[in-house]
């Protein structure tokens, strides 16, 4: 019995903590502005390490202090702990919730219903223009325009190795490794084809899937099976350094992404390509100030500088890149360069691997240009295309029209698939 | 030469007063040690810590909430381990046991869907969620009692191959892009706990609350828990005045094991809505502590695994205000395990001073 009063003792001990912490004061008014990021991993992911940098620095600007006006969660699993720490963050009194990943997109939708009064921004979802919350956004940019661009750069690349007799036309063979085959990737990688196509016309490229978006080991080993694939020039989109440091170690030239790796691989680095949630930070806190409204999807571009290329590598990259850059930059903010200009791609294969159950969604002609496309905007869950992309002969990637994450998930013609 | 030496101690030499004197002091020493350790971090002198501690679990009601959630579900976890334990079967599959009952309700969620009333759907999703435990847990207590296998290597390997079976179905279920399951019927709300008055974790930790009291009765004034204590102290003394060592062993796993299905029922249904590998979050392996640290005392059970929940809530509070790495919280609980499971040594044994030389 003795231990059972202990017990007693010690739960009501344990229940008059409970009343003497402080709540939270009530609202926002007139009290500094409070905003919360939620990340799926910490800065040792160049991904999460673009969207905290970002943070950091737009909060700053903002006059806001971490771990007073701001806070950042990192390692939130894409699971029930996002809501819980979505709502912890609204205890904390922010009235601006950022997620920085796709999967966490349920989770923020979860505590969006449960806190009309907070704002939730999702970057990378697409259940914003469909759910009809008004205090639930989406958010992307641009990238397949970096992308572009960035692989420009790895054509010119290709060139010079083909001048300089180190390949020919023929084996002019770039690498590239996913994390998983959906449109946020495909329209990364078909882009940076595009790009380097445009350069360098003989390039074809191989890629293959990690299906993880952070495995350092496996995104090495991927990157070494593409070495040994004869691939001559590597990029990818996974969030760790493996491939650029494999890469660097087989001295081939790299074109990474989220950031510099310069200081990782001073003798492979060309350039990277990266998203600057800057401006779309600055713009929730600026509107959460204002009491104006965010838009449900926001996506950044080449001119809002959310779409931005690093500095180039000191010794990699060919003679002449940033001038070229330079001109297809001016194209792409001019509107002469398309990026997804259907004349500049052909889809011809539809098979098991190779744009798997789209032939019904998809018209093309005797030569494989695309006419028309429904694409699955509305991302119901149903996997059918609804929508029709193909405007004025252009896939049009996204938009705040339709949405902002991307939706580009076709297989074109000269870029395989692993098994 | 070392000037001491360590001697076990004899089994009722130690009183309970000093075995808890012991534990205090270890839970002190380590808090002390993880103030220490957070001062150096942070910069922050330790009462600001402490304070950010408390506040971080209990600051706010839904924080309490979250708190109590926790609490009861390592609890659960626990109270399904420890007759399994008394009986000295350590049953480390807690893991693998509650994911299957988790990957159970979320499964009857996902198929079973809107045809039912949703207090009959929550009765299937329990009765499927316990037997998909039991099943798991009853393989390994049949190889024990039929081939006498060893019960610690076949749960743990269980766990694994509860976690690629799950990795399997959500790879089969997963509809979104990101290889993971949403939140399941997340406009219907079907299959899910109902809230009371607000309250979506009360009923949890009610049924948990019951459960407690259940188990302590069960082990402490039932034939089966009398058994359950026989087996545990020497199977021979069993067999000789008549317990089916068997039988008893196969029971008393089968109940851990509609247990810790009941945990993933309640994991799945009344908190996350949804199912992946990390569901059960380590909760299977951190119950094997709060078991044990409270000698398989169902109610003294309810402060252990207070213990463990308020560090890791006070500690991921601590590491959000000073901008550390949500990992501290990991460090943090695990100076306080480190210290809990180093106090046993010492209640176990006592070091003398040694006597002259040359005896």
């Amino acid at each position: 019995m003795k231990k059972l009063l202990a017990v007693v003792l010690a739960l009501v001990m344990v229940l008059s903590f409970a009343a003497c912490g402080d709540k939270p004061s009530a609202g926002s008014n007139g009290a500094t502005l409070k905003v919360g990021l939620i990340c799926l991993h910490d800065e040792n992911s160049t991904y999460d390490k673009n969207f905290i940098d970002a943070f950091k620095a737009a909060c700053e600007a903002a006059g806001l202090v971490e771990g007073e006006s701001y806070f950042i969660k990192t390692n939130t699993p894409e699971g029930a702990e996002c809501k819980e720490a979505a709502l912890d963050l609204v205890d904390q009194g922010c009235t601006v919730v950022f997620a920085d990943s796709f999967g966490h997109e349920p989770y923020m939708i979860e505590a969006a219903k449960e806190c009309p009064d907070v704002q939730f921004c999702h970057a990378t979802g697409t259940k914003a223009h469909t759910e009809n919350l008004a205090n639930y956004h989406n958010a992307f940019a641009s990238i397949y325009e970096g992308r572009y661009l960035a692989g420009v750069a790895a054509g010119l690349k290709l060139n010079e190795m083909i001048e300089n007799g180190d390949i020919t036309e023929e084996t002019a063979k770039i690498g590239y490794i996913g994390a998983f085959p959906y449109a946020e990737v495909k329209s990364g990688y078909t882009a940076f084809f595009l790009g380097a196509r445009s350069a360098c016309p003989s390039a074809t490229m191989e890629v293959t899937f990690t299906n993880q978006w952070y495995d350092e080991t496996l995104e090495k080993e991927s990157a070494q099976k593409l070495v040994a694939d004869k691939c001559v020039l590597i990029s990818q989109h996974a969030d760790s350094y493996g491939a650029p440091t494999a890469c660097e170690d087989a001295k081939i030239p790299n074109v990474s992404y989220n950031g510099s790796t310069e200081a990782q691989c001073p003798e492979t680095f060309i350039v990277s390509s990266k998203i600057n949630w800057e401006p779309y930070f600055e713009l929730c806190i600026k509107a959460a100030k204002e009491g104006k409204e965010i838009p449900t999807d926001y996506v950044g571009t080449v001119d809002t500088e959310s779409v931005l290329l690093t500095e180039l590598g000191a010794k990699a990259p060919a003679k002449g890149t940033a001038d070229k850059l330079a001109e297809v930059k001016a194209g792409l903010s001019d509107g002469s360069i398309k990026v997804f200009d259907t004349n500049n791609f052909t889809v011809t294969r539809f098979d098991d691997t190779y744009n798997q159950y789209k032939k019904d969604a998809i018209k093309v002609d005797e030569n494989g240009k695309v006419l028309e496309y429904l694409a699955d905007v509305d991302d119901a869950g149903d996997y059918v295309g609804e929508t029709n992309v193909i405007v004025d002969g252009v896939f049009v990637e996204s938009g705040s029209d339709m949405r902002s994450a991307p939706y580009f998930d076709l297989d074109i013609d000269g870029i395989t698939i692993a098994k | 030469m070392l000037g001491f030496h360590v001697v076990k101690r004899s089994k009722d030499a130690t009183p309970w007063w000093i075995a808890w004197l012991i534990r205090i002091g270890a839970i002190l020493l380590g808090a002390l040690v993880c103030a220490l350790v957070t001062v150096v971090l942070t910069g922050k002198d330790p009462i600001y810590v402490f304070t950010t501690m408390v506040n971080g679990a209990f600051g706010t009601e839904r924080k309490l909430w979250s708190l109590l959630q926790g609490i009861a579900m390592l609890l659960c976890v626990s109270l399904a381990v420890t007759p399994a334990f008394k009986m000295k079967f350590w049953n480390i599959g807690a893991e693998g046991q509650a994911l299957m009952g988790g990957l159970a309700a979320a499964a009857c969620m996902m198929f079973i869907g809107e045809s039912l009333p949703n207090w009959l759907m929550l009765l299937v999703m329990v009765v499927t969620s316990m037997l998909a435990g039991a099943i798991w847990a009853v393989i390994p207590a049949l190889f024990k009692a039929r081939w006498n296998t060893n019960e610690t290597l076949f749960t743990l390997m269980m766990n694994y191959i509860a976690i690629q079976i799950v990795s399997y179905f959500i790879c089969v279920y997963a509809t979104g892009g990101s290889g993971k399951i949403d939140v399941i019927n997340a406009s219907s709300h079907i299959g899910w706990m109902p809230s009371i008055g607000g309250k979506a974790y009360l009923l949890n930790v009610i049924i948990v609350l019951a459960l407690t009291v259940f188990m302590y009765v069960y082990l402490k004034y039932s034939k089966h828990g009398y058994e359950i204590a026989v087996v545990g102290e020497s199977e021979n003394t069993a067999k000789y005045i008549g317990i089916d060592v068997r039988k008893v062993i196969i029971r008393t796993m089968i109940i851990s094991g509609l247990l810790c299905g009941l945990a993933g029922f309640l994991l799945v249904s009344g908190a996350d809505h949804t199912i992946s590998r990390d569901t059960i979050a380590g909760r299977g392996f951190t119950a094997i502590m709060v078991s044990w640290l409270a000698k398989f005392n169902p109610i003294v059970m309810i402060l252990t695994s207070f213990l463990l929940v308020f560090f890791e809530k006070g500690s991921g509070q601590v590491s959000q205000i000073c901008g550390l790495n949500a990992s501290f919280s990991d460090v943090i609980t695990g100076i306080i395990i480190f210290f809990i499971i180093g106090s046993e040594f010492f209640i176990n044994f006592k070091i003398m001073k040694n006597e002259k030389e040359g005896k």
